[in-house]
């Protein structure tokens, strides 16, 4: 073989193991569209579950979802932005900023069940929380916290450097230069990372399952301190807990949180991608 | 005004080392006199956006960095605890290298020294922001745009938008680190004009691009090499009859 056939031969293999990497992607989304689609109807969006779970919709458990999602942005950013500009605006290279950024590696390696042990045994028992949206929203939150924080991080250094130069040697403080030459331009990016989390959160079951998620709860949660059902532990529990559960109900539940996730991740592309056509720099 | 005026400057042994050991100025005494165009030139690296930066202490953003010395402006020691370094960043404002609008309007870029200052006169704002286009002679060419992306500048009109941007905080002092380092030789020739016209209302210190410019503006200039001041004197005396030897081979360009 002459160097130049090798050469496309090359091209066409790793073209080809390339593609292959979308296939699983499509095959899931396609597997679950064809299952479930059937049963999607207004009835089953947003009504609760009958019969033991084997009729009616998924309502409560729709709802409780976004709640929650809604809930973990609440929880995960303040303290998310709060570390990001320490580390990305004040903080040098010194002992803290270490610890935070070890912190910060081995909070996303943590495995998402311990996340919900530890929920359950730091905001349900020992803050008293109980199981309720506010423990579940603050779990997830954490488990985002990682995920979040790097991309804020990175959304402010890609900030260039000189606008703070220029806006304090124009007189502006440290915070003033944050405030109205730093976070307008980061603040995309930082949504951006902020929804991915939220994407994950949104899929999550373990950390919600001590936490927040009831098994069967037909009515909808009065307050934040109230459980609710969440999609990922209804479709965990119609898959496993329930015999004679009809299978187009388990996919059309599947296909929902899918859709869920997947806008989510979607919403999170779109803004970046108009983020940088906006960028003037 | 007299040259013989007291200093609006003075600068007594400053040293500067940076983290790395690297020591980027040694020793270094000067005064500079009101309205004077005071020029520091020298070869790459000899420490003079270093010098120039410590007037107005952006250098405190040079974590671990190491000082000696003292600089008085108009009397009082800049370092010393008590001074607001942003009010000493407005009465020393700098003009950097390269055209630096910030994102946002011309409008925006020129008001925005003053709101961070705390000024919220509209009027007052905009009087200010004429003014400062006018000084920087850049009144002409947008006064009909304000509102347009300060982006959108040419080269040479961007530089003439940041030297607005200085001047709108009527600042006692214009540092200018290169700031024709960019431009065509017209853009160039405009703003030394405008340096020259200035320097009746401000004091300017200013790195130059080359010694043909340093040579053209300065009514008085110091030559620094390796962070050490090595003569200081008149634009007249430094670049036609300059006194050591390097100053010398430095101005005719025997290197550089």
């Amino acid at each position: 073989m002459t160097r130049q056939q090798t050469n496309r031969l090359a091209k066409i293999a790793i073209s080809l193991v390339a593609a292959l990497v979308v296939l699983p992607i499509v095959l899931v989304i396609s597997y679950v569209v064809y299952n479930g689609i059937g049963v999607i109807s207004w009835e089953f969006l947003f009504t609760a579950p009958r019969n033991g779970m084997r009729e009616g919709g998924i309502w409560p458990a729709l709802l409780g979802t976004v709640f929650l999602t809604f809930g973990t942005a609440i929880a995960a950013f303040p303290l998310a932005i709060a570390t990001a500009i320490y580390l990305a605006e004040y903080a040098g290279d010194n002992r803290l900023t270490r610890w935070v950024r070890l912190a910060i590696v081995n909070l996303a390696g943590i495995p998402s069940i311990v996340y919900g042990l530890f929920g359950l045994g730091a905001f349900v028992l020992f803050l008293k929380l109980g199981t309720s949206i506010v423990a579940g929203s603050l779990t997830l939150g954490l488990m985002t916290l990682p995920v979040v924080i790097s991309t804020a991080e990175e959304a402010l250094l890609a900030v260039p450097q000189e606008f703070r130069t220029v806006s304090l040697s124009l007189g502006a403080t440290r915070w003033q230069t944050i405030r109205h030459q730093v976070l307008p331009h980061a603040l995309p990016g930082i949504i951006t990372g902020i929804i991915l989390g939220l994407g994950r959160a949104a899929g999550e079951t373990a950390p919600i399952l001590f936490t927040v998620a009831a098994f069967y709860l037909p009515e909808l949660p009065r307050s934040i301190f109230d459980q609710t059902m969440a999609l990922p532990y209804h479709l965990y529990v119609i898959s496993t807990q329930v015999p004679g559960m009809p299978l187009s109900l388990q996919y059309g539940t599947a296909l929902v949180l899918l859709l869920v996730v997947l806008s989510l991740t979607l919403v999170a592309t779109v803004l970046r991608t108009r983020m940088r056509r906006r960028r003037q720099w | 005004m007299s040259q013989n005026a007291s200093p609006v400057i003075a600068i007594e042994h400053l040293s500067f080392t940076f983290p790395d050991n690297t020591a980027a100025l040694k020793d270094v005494t000067l005064d500079i006199a009101p309205n004077e165009i005071f020029v520091i030139f020298g070869p790459s690296r000899s420490g003079k956006s270093t010098l120039l930066r410590l007037l107005n202490r952006l250098s405190d953003l040079n974590e671990g960095a190491k000082r000696q010395g003292r600089v008085f402006f108009n009397g009082r020691d800049i370092f010393a605890p008590s001074v607001d370094v942003t009010e000493l960043r407005r009465r020393l404002s700098m003009v950097f290298a390269i055209p630096t609008p910030l994102p946002g309007s011309i409008f925006d870029n020129l008001a925005y020294g003053l709101r961070m200052a705390g000024i919220r006169d509209a009027q007052l704002i905009e009087r200010r922001i004429t003014r400062a286009l006018e000084q920087a002679a850049l009144w002409d060419e947008v006064k009909d745009r304000l509102n347009s992306s300060a982006f959108a500048l040419s080269g040479g009109q961007k530089q003439r938008l940041c030297l607005a941007r200085s001047l709108a905080m009527e600042p006692d002092v214009i540092l200018l680190d290169n700031p024709t380092s960019g431009l065509d030789p017209l853009s160039t020739a405009t703003v030394e004009d405008s340096l020259i016209e200035l320097k009746s209302r401000y004091t300017i210190i200013m790195v130059p691009h080359s010694v043909q410019q340093a040579a053209r503006v300065a009514d008085r200039a110091a030559f620094l090499m390796g962070g050490e001041l090595i003569e200081a004197g008149t634009g007249r005396q430094m670049f036609a009859n300059p006194k050591d030897k390097r100053t010398e081979d430095y101005v005719v360009g025997r290197f550089g």
